[in-house]
């Protein structure tokens, strides 16, 4: 399985040219057409064969980028010009982009090779991707089981070797949670770093798009590519971060001193497997590192405030669906209001139906101020308590998900109980911060993540970190079926 | 039962940019439909707004002018509510937080009086596009072309009273905004759309009446007749003993008669809030002084010096000071012949007629100012009486050359007037002459028949004597 | 600090979000968004007196665009994945105002 080399190593065996980007792209696509996880929605074999060839040109013309000829995945939620784009949904079940998403863009200028489109939650709401209209994804540990949400498909493609690489957005831990079901890594960047142009919108204010691969370093070179500030985003950060540039070139470098981790006690009250985390702060503790408990208080709250602002934003940006210019239009519409009623109605999932439904509930005359405005203030306050902490320390660590994979229609009954799966993830994306969730062991044969968050626009911090971490184990080499990631090209 | 109108416009402005509010697709009228909907106006999937700079620049002139507080910080809302002609299914508004506040402008009404009308608030938003309901058999064409058009919209306060004055108010906000060179005041294409909210009370009365909105009205004699109807309409329900339901009508200009428009909920919940993809527009004051800096001299104070320093009639001076295009023309012939008042005659009367005529604006005027201030001078001079400059007027207008040469015309058709007393003297003297019962008739006392034998010298000379010295070379002949 | 049950007009949100709902589905998205609401209540446990609302986490102003034109026309591109229209119109249902 191709799938199963690092990035760098890929990377490496391009430019030394013991395998050409067509070669590596076809060994690609062969995995992928065995895939029984249903990871893929679209695989675009003859793009990216094109693209292949492409970046053999770059290679030729020796204007190459240490990604070029690199083969990834895209979610199903970036636009990708004339490639099906349907967000996991029946809404855009046959929607070709007609422009390329901005991170889509940087990538294909570095010359990497598109390879497909991944399986989702619909409109990138849920933690199980058990809610999208091409059907649930298994996750590669035990085929029963969900590989988590919404970048479930992304997830499941790296964990299955099928790639190295997919991209995928989190808006309250659909990168984290997922990576740390599927025993990957994930990285949520700071609010702003990574341009969402073209990247459909569920919570505007929340969603980042980030790489999921196999350990850091993987995910700092990717990060180098996708970041930077794009003008056609009002919400994109203007930033200079040398570190950033620095990754392409020359990895993650060791960190410069040792860092005070704060261990946040509301995430470790009701731990079920204490014991994973605790191996981590040892590990971390052996290198220097100091523990430091913290209060963040205002963490319970967080779930109700995301379900707030997530949905009265996603009910406006779902708006746009009406059958009228893109997208699935009902059959012999009688009037305007049959057309968007029948259109709505057919094009969206149920979840999709109730966060719209909860979205205009608390954005609606009556309620604005109790809900929308309430979730604004406590909203504060979270970035408050997280400011606060970060006053003492460097780095927090805590679990990434509160249970493993749990089975397939487990939870899919129940709301609430899926909105719980967020309860670690969904505080760092409400204050815009960065987190990242690294493998850090199993349980009953299923992957568990630990989860680092960073103050704002520091990744640097996370992935030094976790690089130093993943030098001193081997959690995130460990994949289904006893294969192991290779950091060096086998041919 | 006395009745008193109560009326308030709001009227939206269409800033006269280059390109959309949020988007870099340009807004020049007429294209093939959907030819200027870029992706970002379509509201594709992923699509994100940018807040256009000089938009914003456009508001801030207008709060200037009107004396209006300028909010240096403010939101943008989503304003959520479907109809295809609003591809995102919410408008991009200022609902809590509008740039520009409270202001005031004074309106000059017909009998010469002024009354001082409220202006609420002035926001941006984004426009919609346009429905063709006639072109396809059962359904309605969506031509998106116009969606994301910056829009200034103006509220006023419900000050005004009558329906002539709503039209007075519409046709001066018209005039300021050209004026500001922030919109082209093109009506025909929608440059500038106004709703009118009308209730009426009886007089004596503090509250309110119930009020009707109508909508969309886009010309000034539709304005004043679709509230003269509302108004009229209002008063016989409740003099029949009936209620005004809140509600929006739609005025018919060929029925002539506003109705009800079915199709607009009264239960739309417009469920506002801040939208996520914009952040808090902040403008420094240093910004808002360089608008202030780059603010012509505005109509009223430029009024009021025309007046005291120029010595113009307030008539006069209104009428060159609230067209920035005609109030530099004038000022540019002043520079040359330093006659106000001249100038003023030949601008609002010879020239208006002419450029009327042509149907042109000043701005393509043939004659330039340089020229006619020059004309000006030779009246002044006595090189030209009233008639021959009227004739070189004619000329300048037909030569359509910026380059002709104002006293070589006059040489070249041989306009100038007769000043030399020796050259008068002797065909007065033919004249005279020539009728000895009308130099009678004057000698004794008949003034008006000193006209007469005015006009013959004028026969006599091709209309080339100067009248005046002709008039004083007769009296002193007597 | 909410009590009582909260009083959700279905049908009345279901309108404004453009969505149909049939009797047994309205039911149980009725009974959905009950739960959803109630855990959503919890939040007015926290005491929030004197707090500014957030609504970004990044602090910073609107960036202002100039006033260029930089889209070109792709009509032919963006229609290519439109359900309907005919001579460059999008087209829908006939309105009536």
């Amino acid at each position: 399985m191709p799938g199963i080399a690092t990035l760098r190593a890929m990377s490496s065996a391009l430019k030394n040219r013991v395998i050409s980007s067509t070669e590596l792209t076809q060994e690609h696509l062969a995995t992928i057409a065995e895939d029984k996880t249903n990871s893929f929605i679209t695989v675009a074999k003859d793009s990216a064969l094109e693209q292949a060839k492409r970046a053999e040109q770059m290679r030729e013309q020796g204007s190459s980028h240490p990604l070029t000829g690199v083969p990834l995945a895209h979610k199903d939620i970036f636009c990708t010009k004339g490639i099906t784009t349907t967000c996991g949904s029946r809404m855009l079940e046959n929607f070709v982009a007609p422009y390329d998403a901005h991170v889509v863009a940087l990538l294909n200028q570095a010359g990497m090779v598109t390879l497909g489109k991944t399986n989702m939650d619909e409109f990138a709401m849920g933690s199980s991707n058990e809610s999208s209209h091409f059907g649930p994804v298994s996750n590669p540990w035990n085929m029963d089981k969900v590989p988590g949400g919404s970048s479930g498909g992304s997830a499941a493609a790296v964990a299955a070797g099928l790639v190295a690489c997919a991209t995928g957005t989190d808006t309250g831990g659909s990168i984290r949670q997922p990576a740390a079901l599927c025993g990957i890594t994930g990285l949520k960047p700071t609010y702003g770093r990574i341009s969402r142009y073209g990247m459909i919108a569920f919570a505007s204010s929340l969603d980042q798009a980030g790489p999921m691969t196999c350990d850091a370093e993987d995910a700092a070179l990717m990060l180098s590519a996708m970041a930077g500030f794009d003008s056609k985003d009002s919400t994109s950060a203007q930033r200079q971060d040398a570190w950033l540039a620095d990754f392409a070139e020359h990895g993650i470098p060791d960190l410069e001193r040792p860092l005070k981790i704060g261990l946040p006690q509301e995430y470790y009250a009701d731990l079920s497997n204490g014991s994973i985390i605790e191996a981590v702060q040892k590990t971390l503790a052996q290198q220097g590192h100091e523990l430091v408990d913290v209060s963040l208080p205002h963490t319970q709250a967080a779930i109700p405030v995301y379900y707030v602002i997530a949905g009265a934003e996603a009910s406006t940006n779902l708006s746009r669906y009406d059958g009228v210019r893109f997208g699935h239009r009902c059959e012999n519409p009688q009037s305007l209001e049959d057309l968007y009623k029948r259109s709505r109605s057919e094009g969206f999932g149920d979840e999709v139906k109730r966060r719209i439904l909860t979205g205009t509930y608390t954005l609606s005359v009556g309620y604005f101020d109790a809900y929308y405005i309430k979730a604004q203030q406590i909203r504060r306050l979270i970035s408050e308590d997280f400011n606060n902490v970060f006053a003492n320390v460097d780095v927090l660590l805590t679990p990434t998900s509160p249970t493993p994979a749990f089975s397939q229609g487990q939870l899919s009954d129940d709301p609430i109980a899926m909105y719980q799966q967020d309860l670690y993830t969904v505080p760092t994306s409400l204050a815009g911060l960065p987190a990242l969730s690294m493998p850090c062991g199993f349980v009953d044969g299923l992957p568990v993540g630990a989860q680092l968050i960073a103050p704002a626009f520091r990744e640097d911090v996370l992935l030094g970190l976790a690089a130093q971490y993943q030098k001193h184990s081997d959690w995130h080499l460990q994949r289904p079926n006893g294969f192991r990631v290779s950091k060096e090209w086998a041919a | 039962m006395s009745w008193e109108a109560v009326i308030g416009l709001e009227i939206h402005v269409q800033l006269a940019t280059q390109s959309k509010i949020f988007s870099g697709a340009a807004t020049t009228y007429g294209a093939e439909p959907n030819a200027q909907a870029c992706a970002v106006d379509l509201g594709l999937p992923g699509v994100l707004p940018v807040l256009n700079e000089t938009a914003v620049e456009m508001a801030v002139k207008f709060g200037l002018a009107i004396g209006a507080e300028i909010n240096l910080h403010s939101i943008f809302d989503r304003k959520n509510y479907f109809y295809p002609d609003l591809p995102k299914g919410y408008q991009i508004s200022q609902f809590a937080t509008p740039i520009v506040g409270q202001g005031e402008i004074k309106l000059d009404l017909a009998d010469g009086s002024q009354r001082v009308i409220g202006i609420t608030r002035a926001h941006l938003e984004e426009d919609a596009g346009k429905s063709v309901h006639d072109l396809f058999p059962g359904q309605t064409g969506i031509d998106l072309n116009r969606t994301g058009t910056p829009l200034l919209e103006v509220v006023s306060e419900p000050d005004l009273r009558s329906a002539s004055e709503a039209a007075e108010y519409f046709r001066q906000m018209h005039s300021l905004v050209k004026y500001l060179g922030i919109c082209d005041g093109n009506l025909a294409e929608g440059s500038m759309r106004c709703d009118a909210n009308v209730s009426v009370r009886p007089h004596g009365q503090e509250a309110f009446g119930e009020r009707t909105e109508i909508k969309n009205i886009n010309s000034f004699r539709f304005v004043e007749r679709a509230i003269e109807l509302e108004i009229e309409r209002q008063i016989d329900v409740l003099e029949a003993g009936g209620t005004i339901h809140r509600e929006t009508r739609l005025f018919d200009a060929d029925a002539d008669e506003t109705r009800s428009m079915r199709s607009k909920e009264l239960s739309e919940d417009y469920r506002y809030f801040p939208d996520p993809d914009l952040l808090p527009l902040h403008i420094s004051s240093a910004f808002v002084q360089a608008v202030r800096d780059s603010l012509p001299e505005l109509p009223d104070a430029r009024c009021q010096r025309y007046q005291e320093a120029m010595g113009l009639s307030a008539y006069d001076a209104a009428s060159l000071s609230n067209d920035l295009d005609r109030a530099e023309f004038f000022e540019a012939v002043v520079s040359v012949c330093n006659n106000p008042k001249l100038s003023a005659n030949w601008l609002n009367g010879e020239l208006s007629a002419y450029l009327n005529n042509a149907d042109l604006e000043i701005a393509a005027s043939p004659v330039t100012a340089g020229q006619l201030g020059q004309l000006i001078q030779r009246i002044d001079d006595e090189t030209l009486s009233s008639k021959t400059a009227k004739e070189l007027f004619k000329a300048l207008w037909t030569q359509a050359d910026t380059e002709s040469n104002v006293d070589a015309l006059i040489e070249q058709l041989g306009l100038k007037q007769m000043n030399d007393d020796g050259e008068l003297s002797a065909i007065v003297s033919g004249v005279l002459e020539a009728n000895p019962d009308q130099v009678a008739e004057l000698k004794s006392g008949k003034d008006k028949v000193l006209g007469f034998l005015v006009g013959q010298v004028m026969k006599a000379t091709g209309g080339k004597a100067n009248p005046k010295q002709v008039n004083e070379l007769i009296r002193k002949s007597l | 600090m909410s009590e009582a049950k909260p009083t959700i007009d279905l049908p009345h949100l279901a309108n404004l979000a453009r969505l149909n709902f049939d009797s047994d589905s309205s039911e149980s998205a009725r009974a959905d968004l009950e739960k959803i609401i109630a855990m959503i209540d919890a939040m007015q446990a926290v005491n929030t007196e004197g707090v500014a609302p957030l609504s970004h986490p990044l602090e910073g102003a609107q960036r202002l665009r100039q006033d260029l034109v930089t889209e070109t026309e792709q009509r032919d591109n963006f229609q290519s994945t439109a359900p309907a229209t005919s001579e460059g119109y999008y087209l829908v249902p006939r309105v009536v105002d």
